[in-house]
């Protein structure tokens, strides 16, 4: 569980105090996925690194598992942020180190000197990210995504309760990002390990966050699971956020529908919705033509989820969203 | 007459030149390694306490490194007449190699210690950031991350320390403190003898470019990974 109690953080240039992060509460729960996304520069870099005091607040109270990070001293902070693993965009890495050192570090830090236990937990951490054929490389000879999985071993060798990843994926090709954000995914599930990723990327969010925040300008201005957040954004970043990532979607934001005749409506499926043919037996009953605008069936996490935008046109129309909303199917009637 | 005595007809005692480059090699060997032990700690003090490094403290800093700035700014020659007295307290004497090693390493140690910070601070930050999320304190982060990470340029750095001492031992030569540089000194300058000068010329030569050549293995070997 980390907690943030009316946190605020300031930087002091030139004898005037910059906001970063306005005064906020937040709760993270034990084994969730936690996104926070926000443009560069919105202060999700500075709240990251809250939780394990790289930065410290101006003000306000943090804590994890139960410890006020925010109350330590240097060595027992120390003690706390070897129980807390980090993952960065630009993996670093200690170049002059093999593979296997690197990941061996953490554990030698922490005052590990056994070498037969060192072999066996770096061998164990190697085979769970797939690298057990790369121990005696040295960094500048893997891929960007090797690299990562190096620093996600690296990050896990302490057996840490939680993982921060500081844009893990904001440095990886499509393909690389999706078997990092898949290796991230197994991690929350097997280890049960609370994650805490900030991005950029709302897709990102979509794959592997339960919940999300949004940061914007140093404020969270919207907050929950990334289902609602996703399908029914309410802040204008939000939807920003959410129209990159639904590119047809972005289109018909701005293509005006005046020239399409009837009512139009955006209908959000999610979980079992998606497996009932409720929109065609609701056609059907009501008389009511339909014709598709726009539309996406995709997941969320592992939740299958379709949007549609409609044109509706009949005589029974408000009868019609009346059995679709019965069915279980959100609906939003869009402005012209 | 043999070949060597027609082209070199004033040297007729090869032994001295033997004893004076051993007497070179061992001024720059001692006075190297102390300058090592002296300036890295001291680089890495000025490292940390810059302003935005691990430990920022503002006055020591300045002090330290106008400490530094100061002796680097004296030329050798004077700085070694300047720091008799002190040599003589330290080592008991003023002439030969012992006395040649205080003054070597106060002029190398401020220079190394110079290049020593420079060469931690191209340590990618994001490596540090790294292992104080892992916990790591400072001495493990010097030890254990600032150190291994910045060898190649540590190395760099001690090869032109290396060459910058041969030059300096060249110089105590004149003010007796024996090896390749008084050699050159008393016979090639003093008792126009070219050919001791054209010898010790060469021999410096070479061992500049020998510093050099292990210098740059030492470096490319760190810099391949």
């Amino acid at each position: 569980m980390i907690r943030f109690v009316d946190v605020h953080k300031s930087y002091r240039v030139d004898g005037r105090d910059i906001p970063a992060l306005q005064p906020f509460d937040l709760d993270i729960a034990d084994g969730e996925v936690f996104g926070i996304i926000g443009l560069s520069g919105a202060g999700k870099s500075t709240l990251i690194r809250l939780i394990n005091l790289l930065e410290r607040p101006s003000g306000g109270h943090i804590f994890v598992n139960d410890t006020e990070m925010t109350a330590l001293a240097e060595p027992a902070l120390r003690a706390q942020r070897r129980r807390i693993g980090m993952i960065f965009q630009h993996f670093n890495l200690l170049a002059s180190q093999t593979v296997a050192d690197n990941v061996a570090f953490p554990l030698r830090l922490a005052g590990e000197r056994d070498t037969a236990a060192l072999q066996a937990r770096v061998g164990e951490l190697l085979a769970r990210v797939g690298l057990s054929d790369h121990a005696d490389k040295y960094p500048s000879q893997l891929s960007g995504g090797q690299k990562q999985r190096v620093g996600i071993a690296r990050a896990l060798a302490n057996r840490p309760s939680i993982l921060l990843c500081d844009e893990a994926t904001s440095a990886l090709d499509p393909q690389t990002t999706a078997s990092v954000l898949e290796l991230l995914a197994e991690i929350n599930r097997e280890l049960k390990l609370t994650i805490v990723l900030i991005t950029h990327e709302m897709d990102v969010v979509r794959r592997v966050c339960d919940r999300v925040a949004v940061l914007d300008a140093g404020v969270i201005v919207e907050h929950g699971p990334v289902a609602d957040v996703f399908l029914h954004p309410q802040h204008p970043t939000t939807r920003r956020f959410v129209n990159e990532a639904l590119p047809e979607e972005a289109a018909s934001e701005h293509t005006p529908f005046a020239q399409v005749p009837g009512h139009i409506v955006r209908l959000s499926f999610r979980g079992d919705a998606t497996l009932t043919p409720s929109l065609s037996r609701v056609a059907r009953e009501t008389g009511v033509e339909f014709n598709i605008l726009a539309g996406r069936i995709d997941r969320i996490k592992d939740l299958p989820y379709g949007q549609l935008t409609l044109a509706m046109q009949g005589a029974q129309v408000q009868i019609a969203l009346a059995a679709l909303r019965e069915a279980g199917i959100e609906i939003e009637e869009l402005p012209r | 007459m043999n070949p060597l005595q027609k082209l070199f007809p004033n040297i007729d005692d090869w032994g001295e030149i033997g004893r004076a480059s051993i007497d070179t090699l061992l001024m720059l060997g001692g006075s190297l390694a102390l300058t090592v032990l002296i300036g890295l700690p001291l680089g890495v003090l000025l490292y940390l306490t810059g302003k935005g490094q691990l430990r920022p403290m503002p006055k020591l800093y300045a002090v330290t490194s106008l400490l530094v700035n100061v002796l680097r700014s004296v030329p050798f020659i004077i700085l070694m007449i300047v720091l008799m007295p002190v040599t003589y307290a330290l080592v008991g004497t003023k002439l030969g190699i012992r006395g040649a090693i205080p003054p070597l390493v106060i002029g190398a140690a401020p220079f190394f210690a110079r290049l020593v910070e420079t060469a931690l601070r191209e340590v990618q930050q994001g490596v540090i950031e790294a292992s104080q999320a892992m916990g790591a304190s400072l001495w493990q982060i010097v030890r254990h991350v600032l150190l291994p990470e910045a060898r190649g340029g540590l190395f760099a750095g001690i090869t032109v320390t290396a060459i910058a001492l041969v030059g300096y031992t060249a110089m105590g030569g004149a003010i007796g403190s024996g090896g390749l540089g008084d050699l050159a000194y008393r016979y090639g300058y003093l008792s126009y003898k070219s050919d001791y000068m054209l010898v010790t010329v060469v021999l410096l030569i070479v061992l500049v470019q020998v510093l050099q050549m292990i210098g740059d293995r030492i470096v490319l070997r760190y810099k391949q990974r």
